[in-house]
């Protein structure tokens, strides 16, 4: 049904349509409305056959999930920022055992300085963990992407975390087509587990394994990645007949024929960024954009493709890898190791400074103009870091940086709740 | 503290206030707040809520420790709204060398801290670890109990304000039965958290035999104070449960935080006691007993128990049952000889 | 795009006032997008929400900055907040009060706006007549309706009703078409 609602809530319902049975809770902002909205259709009696269990921390949150997964139940949690770190361990467990839990990152900045704002820095932390990570462009997709991946992941027996910005989409107020729990069952079958703790036919889950077979297991787990590379445009086609509506799939491509300057992104930015597009198109620039929603597994052969065509690519992401610059962008160079298409990048949006479009047609302008640095810093103040950099040359007690950062700014940060 | 059970029995008290009147506390015993010399831990410009529980028990409870430890004294914080609300950077209230890490390591910082202050040759720079009732019961809790194992030289102090208010008012496993979060809605046959669940986390303390746990309560700080002063006196691991009531999150008034702290005592339901190496050694005597009715009453995450023409007396009942096992066992109504 | 800007204090529902606004615009086949400044401040601090309005779909996540409406909720915030940056001089100013803009001390600066752009509704005094409660949303909302052209009073009543069901939702509706009087009259 078709509704003004917020993005957490809508998830929140879209999850009580596929019909969990365990869910996990443990508060963090800005995830927390979602699984106050899972809770409070529980506790209405809502959704039939469910448990919710506040657990006491994050990693207790995704081991009861574990632990209700392996028992052969839809299991489904929900976190953001520290507390995908404080479960790090679990996160990688889940993904080496094999188990088709959901998970909702509400993507938020990781500390210190604590941040409660977005940036994707959260879900970058656990790219490599063995989970598929899909990113949703609006809360639309968020919903969709979400039951798309309980069958993703229980095709698969994958763990599947489905991200969406924090603030910018869980908070945000908008039109949501929530389907019917008619649309969904005919979409999404009970699950049906190809391991499952059982007396009568009894397994041993998550034992050891030595050097002799590691690496082909590990092999395994990148091959299910590359399973996952296939189903998911299938299961987006699918999807597509029954909810009549596009969701989901590996990648998004807008106006890129002939584009010249292509920027690529994750999640609701590309919402601004389709704005600037089309503004620039309007002024007869060659631009277009590619928005990826599988970053992992991440579509090569799609990107290369999508990009292959361009004479400058400009990613514009929302996280870092000090030391080196760009995740996405390092991936990007992957998809496009056998071109010379230049792939620059654009460090943008890091706890919740505002992507304007404004400062995007300017990247995208310099970069078609051959002035946009490797790496660049959308926005950065630049003042304000060398007059830090001076500073503690000077003196050896220098004293915290983000306090200095901020005083040497001359505004006061509000203070959030963490 | 010794004395302070004395002072109660000769009803040394203002009547209206119930609060003993600094005029007339010989000098040694007058709050640290009411010293014309104090130096505040805390100092104004915080962006606490109006009525906030948790800045007032926090004030005097480190500006004790300040004064006990003669201002050597160093505050490691975890995540939550003291943290939060002292600290609107570039602005901090914070006037002691104060740490924040994560949510859920604090005691285990604080214990770095100490063991790097020994090793510098700064012991008498005493630690006091703080957090909410969810970083101490829930996710700090394996540190915690790390620390009082380890019998680490830190005080800790809990601010329990019976939920994760920070994020917005979320169980925690201090949320009382029936009371009303965001994660246990007033909906359904048993509305807000349910009974049998919950743990106690001073009588956990008590359990590790570290040498000194006390509850606390913002109804009376000079109690509180006495508290923290005694355990600035004492090396090893030290812990206070300091309930602290949240206007937001508890839907009471700003200016009730105060009644609603001291009905929580009178009632029962919130004992006072001290205890020295897992043995229960004072217990603070309830002065006019309440029904719990008075004490949930005020609160509007307990109003479903109290809809008109359907009173929810069966579990109101309950936690009535609650406070007299409370007042049985820590022998709050002084009807035993010993504690 | 219509672009609305709400200020108020923590604690007086001033990210439920764009979603009611929004909710609005949905019933009326518009898109609308509502969002809060993000940070959910303690009580009382000053915190402002936002919300967009348009007959297509709004794909735009950049905060709002020029916006064509300011909503203010508690008019102890001119004193404090640049409440008005950002507004386009043919922009709309609704101010909860019943006060003068004399007396408000803002006369001078609403004169630049057309006539009928500007005007103040007390719509906490008509909220607690109505609802008993200082809630000044729905009477905002209704006078937003009024002196902008951007909703119907129809649409709104049912946005009142759909967000806070039963007799609460009618004395909110009750407090909502006296202010619409008042600011349709101003
Ligand atoms: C690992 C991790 N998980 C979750 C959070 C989010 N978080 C920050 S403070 C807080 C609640 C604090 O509750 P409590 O400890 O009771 O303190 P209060 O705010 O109630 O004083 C939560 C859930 C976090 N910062 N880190
Ligand atoms: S939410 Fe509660 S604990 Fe936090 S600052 Fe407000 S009153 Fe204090
Ligand atoms: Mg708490």
């Amino acid at each position: 049904m078709l509704k003004q609602t917020e993005g957490s809530q809508a998830v929140a319902e879209a999850i009580a349509l596929c019909r969990p049975e365990v869910v996990c809770a443990y508060p963090i902002t800005p995830q927390t409305h979602i699984v106050e909205g899972v809770g409070a259709l529980v506790k209405a009696g809502k959704i039939e056959n469910c448990e919710f269990i506040n657990v006491e921390s994050e990693f207790a949150a995704l081991s009861v999930a574990i632990g209700a997964s392996a028992a052969g139940a839809r299991a489904y949690t929900a976190t953001a920022s520290q507390g995908l770190l404080f479960m790090g361990e679990a996160v990688y467990n889940a993904a080496g055992l094999g188990l088709p839990i959901v998970m909702t990152i509400g993507n938020r900045a990781i500390g210190a300085p604590i941040n409660i704002w977005n940036d994707h820095t959260d879900s970058m932390s656990m790219k490599d963990s063995g989970w598929i990570q899909l990113f949703a462009e609006t809360n639309q997709e968020a919903v969709d992407l979400h039951i798309q991946a309980f069958r993703l992941a229980e095709e698969l027996s994958c763990p599947v975390m489905v991200c969406m910005d924090g603030f910018i989409l869980t908070h945000a107020y908008e039109r949501i087509d929530v389907p019917s729990q008619e649309e969904v069952d005919a979409f999404l079958p009970p699950y049906d587990p190809i391991q499952v703790l059982d007396p009568v036919e009894p397994y041993s889950i998550g034992a050891m394994v030595g050097p002799e077979a590691f690496t082909e297991v590990r092999y395994l787990a990148h091959e299910k990645q590359l399973q996952a590379l296939r189903r998911i445009p299938e299961i987006g086609a699918v999807f597509k007949d029954v909810f009549g509506r596009q969701s989901g799939g590996l990648i998004h491509s807008y106006r890129t024929e002939g584009a010249e300057t292509i920027a690529v992104a994750l999640g609701s930015v590309n919402g601004t960024i389709k704005e600037v597009i089309d503004g620039m198109r309007d002024d007869g620039a060659a631009v277009g954009s590619v928005s990826i929603c599988s970053f992992r597994p991440f579509p090569l052969d799609e990107l290369r493709a999508a990009l292959v065509g361009a004479k400058h690519v400009v990613v514009i992401e929302k996280s870092l890898a000090p030391g080196l610059g760009g995740i996405v962008a390092s991936n990007i160079r992957m998809a496009l190791r056998e071109t010379a298409v230049p792939v620059y990048t654009v460090i943008a949006g890091l706890g919740g400074r505002p992507i304007t479009m404004n400062s995007l047609r300017e990247v995208l302008e310099a970069a078609g103009n051959m002035r946009l640095p490797d790496v660049q810093f959308l926005d950065l103040d630049h003042g304000a870091v060398e007059r830090e950099i001076l500073r503690a040359k000077q003196t050896r007690r220098a004293g915290p940086t983000a306090e200095n950062i901020l005083r040497n700014l001359g505004h006061a940060a509000v203070a959030g709740n963490d | 503290m010794t004395d302070e059970t004395a002072l109660q029995r000769v009803k040394f008290y203002q009547t209206g206030t119930h609060t003993v009147g600094n005029r007339l506390m010989d000098k040694a015993r007058r709050s640290v707040q009411a010293s014309m010399d104090r130096s505040n831990a805390i100092t104004s410009g915080h962006r606490a809520c109006q009525g906030c529980g948790e800045a007032l028990g926090a004030r005097y409870a480190l500006d004790a420790a300040l004064r006990a430890s003669d201002g050597q004294l160093v505050a490691v914080n975890a995540t939550g709204c003291l943290e939060v609300f002292t600290t609107p950077y570039p602005e901090t209230s914070w006037q002691i060398p104060w740490l924040h890490s994560l949510f859920g390591n604090a005691p285990a910082v604080a214990t770095g801290v100490a063991a790097g202050m020994r090793r510098k040759g700064r012991a008498d720079v005493r630690v006091v670890a703080q957090g909410g009732d969810g970083g101490t019961t829930d996710i700090g809790f394996g540190c915690l109990s790390g620390m009082f194992e380890r019998n680490d030289d830190v005080l800790y102090i809990c601010y329990d304000n019976e939920a994760y208010m920070n994020t917005g008012v979320q169980r925690s496993s201090a949320t009382p039965p029936t009371a009303r979060t965001a994660t246990t809605p007033a909906v359904g046959d048993a509305p807000g958290n349910i009974f049998g669940t919950g743990k106690n986390l001073p009588l956990i303390a008590m359990a590790h035999n570290i040498p000194y746990v006390a509850t606390a309560n913002v109804a009376d700080l000079h109690d509180l104070e006495d508290k923290v002063t005694t355990a600035m006196d004492i090396r090893g691991a030290r812990y206070i449960h300091i309930m602290v009531p949240c206007p937001l999150g508890w839907g009471s008034a700003a200016d009730a935080t105060i009644h609603v702290a001291r009905m929580a005592v009178e009632s029962g339901l919130f004992p006072l006691f001290e205890a020295e190496h897992g043995r229960v050694t004072r217990s603070k005597k309830i002065r006019r007993r309440v029904p719990v009715e008075d004490y949930l009453r005020p609160q509007r995450r307990f109003a479903h128990l109290f809809k008109k023409g359907q009173e929810d007396t069966e579990r109101i009942a309950r936690l009535q049952r609650m406070a007299d096992a409370n007042i049985e066992r820590f022998n709050l109504l002084g009807e035993r000889e010993t504690p | 795009m219509f672009q609305v800007r709400i200020h108020g204090r923590g604690g007086q529902g001033v990210v439920t006032a764009a979603e009611l606004l929004s909710i609005a615009a949905f019933l009326e086949g518009k898109h609308a997008q509502a969002f809060p400044s993000f940070g959910s401040e303690r009580m009382g601090a000053p915190v402002v929400s936002f919300c967009r309005l348009d007959e297509k779909e709004i794909r735009l996540r950049e905060p709002v900055t020029a916006p064509n409406a300011v909503i203010i909720q508690d008019p102890t915030l001119l004193q404090s907040v640049d409440v008005f940056q950002g507004l386009n001089s043919d922009g709309f100013i609704l101010i909860n009060s019943t006060r003068t803009f004399d007396e408000l001390g803002i006369a001078d600066f609403v004169a630049g706006f057309p006539a009928h752009h500007v005007c103040d509704v007390g719509a906490s005094e008509l909220a607690m007549k109505h609802v008993g409660r200082p809630v000044p949303n729905a009477a905002l909302l209704a006078g937003f309706a009024a002196i902008s052209g951007q909703l119907h009073m129809d649409s709104v009543e049912d946005a009142i009703r759909q967000k806070f069901p039963g007799a609460v939702g009618e004395a909110n509706v009750a407090a909502a078409r006296e202010a619409y009087e008042i600011a349709a009259a101003a």
